[in-house]
């Protein structure tokens, strides 16, 4: 019995040695007992997949590939992704010169919109305030970031300014593959407003509101 | 009779047992603390090809999880971000830096990084991330804290019934829409105010998010 009990009192012990306890470290890939059906032979997104020739389950669409979509509504116009529209591009339909106003409708929900997008995309250089004082800016990381208040860019049209959130300019890349058409158009009209704070006197609001400032 | 069973034979019947007992015993236990997921798999911290630090671009420098993970929202996937996203601050901050030199030739070749994947669960599992962070689920409560996590490992079990214990009571989890990402957040600092008010918050947003909390096995299982 003596005997039985060191055995049984050394085995615990290893066990316990070489199993740990639950939620240690570890870089091995976790171990299936009963395999099931768990990994099945199925395409999933971003994995390694020996299907394709590139290795890759993820295929990037063939080039000329039109998205299967709802169309945008526009002024009461269906206007499709691939159409040459200024809500698509920023410019006026068959020419280069940029639209001036915004595409959308300027609602509330438009605005809250634009504010949370900016706020998650713009605002890690440009600052939630647009004044270009983001983190990076903070840290000394990045030496150029543009100042949303400046001169220069509030004279910008706003097709412009949806060009530039699309396709970048200088060293910022495009946000195209982040954000949609329509919060892009979002983020100028909320970048508009951030503009207005700093540049709106007392005689843009209306007598009612002015009349409780004094 | 005595020269054929010694006397210490007379104790063998509780020997056995005892031992018995504790073989049992012993096995019960370890196969209830071990067989799990909360064994298995909670803890995996493989080695990725490139050494990103959810601590300092989330935690320090406080950036939202969609800035990379964009399609959470809209995808059942949460996207794996592309280098080019990188690149997007990276073409100028630490641009010659030995350690991103696999993010700028996967940028330049369009070739993708092998980051290894680490939370998967069964493929016959239906997960969709849209679903729950737009209903008010936080990446916090599958992920756990990545904000603070230099190397991402798993940190809960994503067993089934830590999926149930949610759906039987999403109340206890839900939170205001625009803390989805703050993975700190609480409902208050003082955690019986907190209780008290995820106890009166959550039902509220139950209804307002039409949280269905779904029950049946082909909620998940297809």
């Amino acid at each position: 019995m003596r005997y039985f009990i060191l055995i049984f009192a050394v085995l615990v012990l290893i066990v316990i040695g070489v199993a740990g306890k639950r939620g240690d470290i570890t870089r091995n890939s976790p171990i299936q007992i009963f395999p099931d059906m768990k990994r099945q032979l199925k395409l999933r997104p971003q994995t390694p997949n020996g299907f394709f020739a590139n290795g890759l389950s993820s295929q990037l669409p063939q080039p000329g590939t039109i998205s299967q979509e709802k169309p945008m509504l526009v002024g009461g116009k269906e206007v499709y992704s691939f159409e040459d529209a200024p809500v698509n591009t920023g410019r006026v339909t068959g020419a280069t010169n940029f639209i001036e106003l915004n595409a959308l409708p300027i609602t509330e929900k438009l605005l809250a919109r634009g504010h949370r997008q900016f706020n998650i995309y713009c605002a890690p250089c440009h600052g939630q305030t647009g004044e270009g004082t983001g983190i990076t800016k903070k840290i000394g990381a990045m030496a150029i970031v543009a100042n949303l208040h400046d001169k220069r860019i509030v004279q910008l049209t706003d097709g412009e300014l949806f060009n530039t959130v699309s396709h970048g300019k200088g060293v910022m890349q495009g946000y195209a593959a982040q954000l949609t058409v329509g919060d892009r158009w979002a983020v100028v009209a909320y970048l508009r407003a951030l503009q207005l704070s700093r540049l709106g006197t007392a005689d843009d609001l209306a007598p009612e509101t002015r009349a409780k400032l004094k | 009779m005595s020269a054929i069973f010694p006397k210490w034979t007379n104790k063998l019947p509780l020997m056995v047992a005892i031992g018995g007992l504790l073989t049992a015993g012993a096995v019960t236990a370890g196969v209830w603390y071990y067989f799990t997921p909360k064994y298995f798999r909670v803890g995996y911290q493989p080695i990725q090809p490139v050494a990103f630090s959810h601590a300092t671009h989330s935690g320090q420098l406080g950036m939202d999880c969609r800035y990379c993970h964009n399609m959470v929202e809209k995808s059942w996937f949460s996207n794996i971000p592309s280098a080019s996203t990188c690149m997007n601050c990276h073409n100028q901050v630490l641009k010659d830096d030995p350690r991103l030199a696999l993010v700028r030739e996967s940028a330049a070749s369009g070739k993708p990084i092998p980051w290894v994947q680490i939370h998967r669960v069964p493929d016959f599992v239906y997960f969709n991330h849209a679903v729950h962070v737009n209903r008010g689920i936080s990446c916090v409560e599958c992920h756990g804290r990545i904000d603070q996590m230099e190397e991402v490992y798993h940190a809960k079990p994503l067993s089934m019934s830590f999926c149930l214990d949610c759906h039987n009571n999403p109340a206890a989890k839900v939170r205001p829409a625009d803390k989805i990402t703050d993975l700190g957040w609480t409902p208050s600092p003082d955690p019986a105010i907190a209780a008290q008010k995820q106890a009166q918050d959550g039902k509220k947003f139950v209804h307002d998010f039409r949280v269905e909390s779904l029950n049946n096995c082909s909620a998940c299982h297809r």
